[in-house]
C-alpha cells in the first residue's frame, strides 16, 4: 500500500545539497560503521587487559538464563511502573529492528523492502510497527517525566559525586526522536495520499497535524525526517559505547556470561593459578586486576539503583551504594583507558583502593547478596568486594576491629578468643547431661553436628545447638560433632579477604572430617552450610541447614507436634546464606506451618528479598559509620506486618535481632526464636517422648 | 634511619582462663595462646612508618625461646628488614634488670638512631626494661610517646605524663622511646603475609655472644627475686548505687567511709 504507491519522491531519489542521496548515504554508514567498531574496539581495551575468568561452561543453562532473564526481561517487573516501561521499550527495540534495517536500505535504493516483507506480509508488519513505535513514544514521555516529576529515589545517590541523570534524558530524546522522525516521514505520505487510519496510528495522527500541506513541503518533510532518523540512529549507535547506556549493546551478552556457580560462592583469587602462594599480587587494586567479565560488568550497569535500593549498608547510612561501585569503576577505567588519547599507565592514576573506591565503603558490605539478585543484567559484586578486600588484607589495612577477631580465629580456631579446650562444651546441658556426643578420631555417627563458632561459645547460641540437639536425639537419630577439633568454618575469614586464614582453618577441619566416619553433615548455621556445600571443601556427602532436617523428620514423623500453637502471630525471617544464597526457602516454611494452628505471615521483603540482619562478614565486630543498625530496620519490618514473634535460622539474625528488641524499646513485646527453639516447644517424638526434656532449649 | 624493636612473646590473656602452675612461680601455658605483647605491636608499627617516610632500616630483637621466632616473624611480614632472638636457657628467671643487659649487649652490637620498645609489657605491666636499657646504653629516653616524628637529627615526641597531661619534648639522636598503645594504627599481618617471610634466617644470639658473665643473667643476675604469683581471692558483691549523679557520689563517699577508705 504505502510501499507501493509512493506518491512522494523518495529520499533515495532525492538530491541533498546537490549530492546525490546514495552516496551520502554511503558516507553516512560508512563513518559511522568506521567509528562504532573503532570506539568498541578501544573499549575492549580494558577487557583485555583484564585478569582470566571462566564464563563458557555450562552453555545450555546460559542459553536458557539469556531466554528467561535476558530476552525475557524477568527481573524488570520487580520495579512495575519501570519495569513495565523498560520491557515495553525493550520489546519495542525488538519489533522495530527490522523497520530499521529497512530504513537504513532506502537510504541507498527506494523502495528497498527486506526478503519476506512484500506485500501482505509487510502491511502486517507496518502496522504492528506503527503500533510499536506509539507505545515506546508513550513510554519514554512517560519515563522521562516520571524521572523529571517523582524523582524516584534509587535514581540519585547520596554518595554520589558526579552525576549521570541527564544521560538518561538524552537516551529517551533520542529514541522519542526515532519514532517521531519515522512517523513524520510515513506521516507526511499519508497526508499526500490523504489516507489517514487506524492501521497506521502514530503516523496517521502525523499526517492529520500536516493536513493541507503542499505537495512539495509534505516532499520536504518526508526527505528530512529521513535523514533525521538515520542521522539519529548511526549517531545513537555511535553514542552507546560512550554512555551509560552501552549496556543495550552488552547487557544480553553480560546475562549469558553470569555467574553459574551454585550457592554463595567466592571466586578463586585467581582463575588460572591454584595455588593461593603462587599469586604474586592478591585481590584488586588495579581496574587490570578484575577479570575481563567484571570489566564488562561495568560496562553494562544501567544505572537503575536497584542494587542499592535493595542494598542494606545503603539504607543503613554507611558509605556503600553498590551501583557506585560500578558507575565509579566505569569512569575510572574510561578515564584511564580514553577512546582517543594514550592510556594512563596504572601508576599516574589517582589510586583506585582509596581514591575512587573508599576503604570505608568496602568493609560496610555483608555480602547478602540483594544487590546481586535485584541487578536486571546480572551484574556480580561480591566476588569484587572480596577481591578488593583480599588486596587491602594483603597490604595489611584492616580495620582495628577486625584485626583481633582475625588474629583469634587464626590463634584459637574462634573469632572470641576463647580456649580451644571450651569448644566442646556446649553439648553437655546445666545438669551435665551430654546432649550431643562427642566423636573421637575413628569415631562413627550417621550425622555429623558441625556446630561452627557462634553455637559453639556464644551462650545464647549454645541453647539453639542444645535444642537442635534434644530434637534429634528424640528423633532418634545417631549424631556427634568433632568436638575439640573443629575450628571455625572459615567462612566469613574467606569474605573478608583473608584467603590465606580460610584455607588453613579449612585444612584443620577437612583433617579432622577425614578422621571420623558419618555420612550427611548438619549444622544450625547458614554461614556453615554454605561454607561446607560451596567453599571448596569437596565434601562427597549432603550438607543439610536444620531446617531441612527438621522438615525431613517431621514429614517422617520422626517429630510429631503434641500442642497446638500459641495464638501469637509469627514471621520467618529468611537468612541470606539460607535463602536468598542457597534457595532453601520452603523447608523452614513447612516446619512452621507443621505446627497446629500456627498463625504465620510473611514480611513484604522475604525470600530472596529478605532484608540482611547485619551479621556477614563478621559484622558484629565491626565498627564502621552506619547511621542505623540492620537488625533494627528489620524489625520495623516485622512490626509492619504485626509479627509479635520472629523466627529465626541462624545465630547472626539471632543475636542481631535480639539486640535489636532491646535498642528498640520492643522488651515484652516482641520474641525472637530459633526455628529449633520453636519447634521443641510444641513437639513430641514418635514414641511420645516429650523432646522438651531431652535438652535445655530456650524457656 | 636506622630503627631497633625490642618486642616480647606474651600470653594473650584477653579471654584466657589464667591457671597459676602448683609451684607458684609460673602460669599454666598449655592451654594459652601467645602473641607479641599489644605495646611493642605499636612500636613496631611505629618502627615502620618511620622507615617508610624516612628510609633506613628496622631491626626486630626479641629474648625468647624459639617459640619467639613467631613475633619476630610477624615484624619481619610487617616490614622489618632483619630479625635476631636471643635465646639460652641461661636467660630464664631474668627481671627488668637482667633482661635490660642482655638486651643492652645486643643492641649495642648494631649501628642505630632510634630504639624503639613497648612502654609496658602485656603480661609483667612493669614498665621498666626501656627506661633501663636506655640508661644502659647512655641514650635520652621518653616513656609513653603517643605521637612522635623524626626531624633531622632530632626525634620530636609527644608523651603522657601525670594528670591527664601530655608534653612533647624533643630528644638528641640516638634515643630510646616507650610508645603508649594507640600512638598509631598497626597494620594487619595476613597468613599469607607471614608464608612470604616463612624461609627468611633469623639469626640466633645465645648466653656465649654476649660476652657477658652468666653471673650476671636468669635469675642469678636478677635484682628482684618473684616469691610468689597468685590470683587474688574474689570478693563479695557488687552493688549498684542509683539515683542521680549527686545522690550515688553521696552514697558511694558513705560506702568508702564505712569500710575505712576515706
Amino acid at each position: 500500500m504505502i510501499f507501493t504507491l509512493s506518491l512522494l519522491k523518495a529520499p533515495a531519489d532525492a538530491e541533498v545539497l546537490g549530492v546525490s542521496a546514495p552516496v551520502l548515504h554511503t558516507v553516512l554508514v560508512v563513518v559511522a560503521l568506521a567509528v562504532f567498531p573503532f570506539i568498541i574496539s578501544r573499549r575492549l581495551v580494558p577487557v583485555r587487559a583484564a585478569a582470566p575468568d571462566v564464563r563458557f561452561d555450562r552453555l545450555g543453562k546460559r542459553i536458557q538464563r539469556l531466554v528467561v532473564l535476558g530476552f525475557g526481561q524477568s527481573r524488570q517487573p520487580r520495579y512495575k511502573v519501570a519495569g513495565t516501561l523498560h520491557i515495553l521499550i525493550f520489546a519495542g527495540f525488538v519489533i522495530l529492528s527490522l523497520r530499521t534495517l529497512t530504513l537504513v536500505g532506502e537510504g541507498f535504493d527506494a523502495g528497498f523492502t527486506l526478503p519476506g516483507l512484500g506485500g501482505d506480509a509487510g502491511d502486517v508488519y507496518a502496522t504492528l510497527k506503527d503500533y510499536t513505535a506509539l507505545v515506546v513514544l508513550v513510554a519514554c514521555g512517560t519515563a522521562a517525566l516520571r524521572r523529571l516529576v517523582f524523582h524516584p529515589a534509587r535514581y540519585s545517590d547520596r554518595h554520589a559525586v558526579r552525576s549521570h541523570g541527564p544521560e538518561a534524558y538524552v537516551i529517551l530524546g533520542a529514541i522519542s526522536l526515532l519514532m517521531v522522525s519515522d512517523a513524520f516521514y510515513e506521516g507526511s505520505e499519508i497526508a499526500r495520499a490523504n489516507d489517514a487510519g487506524f492501521d497506521l496510528p502514530l503516523s496517521s495522527t502525523v499526517s492529520l497535524i500536516l493536513d493541507g500541506m503542499a505537495s512539495s513541503s509534505l516532499g520536504t518533510i518526508h526527505v528530512w525526517a529521513f535523514w533525521v532518523h538515520n542521522v539519529t540512529l548511526l549517531s545513537f549507535l555511535c553514542f552507546l559505547p560512550v554512555s551509560k547506556h552501552f549496556h543495550v549493546i552488552t547487557a544480553l551478552p553480560n546475562v549469558f556470561l553470569m555467574n553459574m556457580r551454585t550457592g554463595g560462592s567466592i571466586k578463586p583469587p585467581r582463575h588460572d593459578i591454584e595455588n593461593l602462594d603462587d599469586v604474586e599480587k592478591l585481590g584488586v587494586s588495579a581496574v587490570e586486576d578484575f577479570t575481563w567479565k567484571h570489566v564488562l560488568d561495568f560496562y553494562s550497569c544501567t544505572d537503575c539503583g536497584r542494587c542499592t535500593d535493595n542494598c542494606p549498608a545503603y539504607a543503613t547510612g554507611t558509605p556503600l551504594s553498590p551501583r557506585l561501585v560500578s558507575i565509579k569503576s566505569r569512569d575510572f577505567i574510561y578515564d584511564s583507558f580514553p577512546i582517543t588519547g594514550k592510556i594512563v599507565p596504572a601508576d599516574r592514576r589517582p589510586a583506585f583502593i582509596g581514591d575512587v573506591i573508599k576503604e570505608g565503603e568496602l568493609w560496610a558490605c555483608t555480602t547478602c547478596g540483594a544487590c546481586e539478585d535485584a541487578c536486571p543484567v546480572t551484574i556480580e559484586y561480591i566476588d569484587k568486594i572480596v577481591d578488593m578486600r583480599r588486596h587491602l588484607v594483603d597490604e595489611g589495612l584492616v580495620p582495628r576491629s577486625l584485626q583481633k577477631p582475625l588474629a583469634d580465629l587464626g590463634k584459637s580456631g574462634n573469632p572470641y578468643g576463647k580456649p580451644k579446650r571450651r569448644r566442646g562444651q556446649w553439648c553437655k546441658d546445666e545438669g551435665g547431661m551430654e546432649i550431643v556426643r562427642t566423636l573421637d578420631e575413628g569415631d562413627e555417627a550417621d550425622l555429623l553436628f558441625f556446630t561452627d563458632s557462634c553455637a559453639s561459645f556464644d551462650p545464647r547460641i549454645q541453647q539453639i545447638a542444645r535444642a537442635m540437639g534434644g530434637l534429634i536425639s528424640a528423633a532418634g537419630e545417631d549424631c556427634g560433632t568433632l568436638g575439640r577439633d573443629e575450628v571455625d568454618s572459615g567462612h566469613e575469614a574467606r569474605r573478608i579477604g583473608e584467603e590465606g586464614l580460610f584455607e588453613a582453618l579449612r585444612d584443620q577441619n577437612l583433617e579432622a572430617m577425614g578422621e571420623r566416619k558419618f555420612s550427611r553433615i548438619i549444622t544450625t548455621d547458614p554461614h556453615a552450610m554454605n561454607a561446607l556445600r560451596n567453599d571448596g571443601y569437596g565434601l562427597d556427602k549432603p550438607v543439610l541447614h536444620h531446617s531441612e532436617l527438621l522438615a525431613e523428620l517431621i514429614e517422617n514423623g520422626k517429630l510429631k507436634f503434641e500442642s497446638d500453637a500459641d495464638g501469637r502471630t509469627y514471621t520467618f525471617h529468611d537468612p541470606c546464606y539460607l535463602g536468598r544464597h542457597n534457595k532453601v526457602f520452603d523447608a523452614p516454611r513447612k516446619v512452621l506451618d507443621a505446627i497446629p494452628g500456627i498463625k504465620r505471615v510473611e514480611m513484604e521483603r522475604s525470600r530472596n528479598r529478605s532484608f540482611c540482619c547485619g551479621g556477614g562478614s563478621l559484622y558484629l565486630f565491626n565498627e564502621g559509620e552506619a547511621e542505623s543498625h540492620m537488625g533494627e530496620n528489620r524489625l520495623d519490618m516485622a512490626e509492619q506486618v504485626g509479627a509479635d514473634v520472629v523466627v529465626t535460622a541462624c545465630p547472626f539474625c539471632m543475636i542481631n535481632f535480639e539486640d535489636a528488641v532491646k535498642t528498640t524499646g520492643r522488651e515484652g513485646k516482641m520474641e525472637i526464636i530459633d526455628l529449633a527453639e520453636l519447634v521443641l516447644r510444641f513437639v513430641r517424638s514418635e514414641d511420645g517422648v516429650e523432646a522438651a526434656s531431652q535438652g535445655s532449649g530456650a524457656d | 634511619m636506622d630503627i631497633i624493636v625490642c618486642i616480647k612473646r606474651v600470653p594473650d590473656a584477653t579471654e584466657a582462663e589464667i591457671e597459676v602452675s602448683r609451684d607458684g612461680q609460673s602460669i599454666d601455658t598449655e592451654d594459652l595462646t601467645f602473641g607479641i605483647s599489644e605495646w611493642d605491636n605499636f612500636a613496631v608499627e611505629e618502627a615502620i612508618s618511620i622507615k617508610e617516610e624516612h628510609g633506613g632500616s628496622v631491626t626486630a630483637i626479641s629474648i625468647g625461646d624459639e617459640d619467639s621466632e613467631d613475633v619476630l616473624r610477624r615484624a619481619l611480614a610487617m616490614g622489618a628488614d632483619r630479625a635476631v632472638l636471643v635465646s639460652d636457657a641461661v636467660f630464664e628467671g631474668s627481671d627488668a634488670f637482667a633482661t635490660a643487659r642482655i638486651l643492652h649487649q645486643v643492641v649495642s652490637q648494631h649501628q642505630f638512631d632510634l630504639v624503639l620498645t613497648g612502654a609496658i609489657a602485656s603480661d609483667t605491666s612493669a614498665g621498666q626494661v626501656g627506661g633501663m636499657l636506655a640508661a644502659m646504653l647512655d641514650v635520652p629516653q621518653v616513656a609513653l610517646a603517643t605521637d612522635m616524628s623524626i626531624e633531622g637529627s632530632k626525634a620530636v615526641v609527644q608523651h603522657e605524663v601525670e594528670g591527664g597531661l601530655e608534653r612533647v619534648v624533643e630528644l638528641e639522636l640516638p634515643a630510646l622511646v616507650t610508645v603508649q598503645s594507640g600512638i598509631n594504627e598497626p597494620r594487619y599481618v595476613s597468613i599469607r603475609g607471614i608464608r612470604k617471610v616463612a624461609g627468611e634466617e633469623i639469626p640466633v644470639i645465645d648466653a656465649g655472644s654476649l660476652g657477658i658473665d652468666v653471673s650476671e643473667l636468669g635469675r642469678a643476675g636478677s635484682r628482684v627475686r618473684l616469691n610468689e604469683l597468685f590470683i587474688s581471692a574474689e570478693g563479695e558483691g557488687a552493688e549498684i548505687l542509683e539515683g542521680s549523679t549527686e545522690e550515688v557520689a553521696d552514697q558511694l563517699i558513705e560506702r568508702m567511709r564505712e569500710r575505712g577508705v576515706l
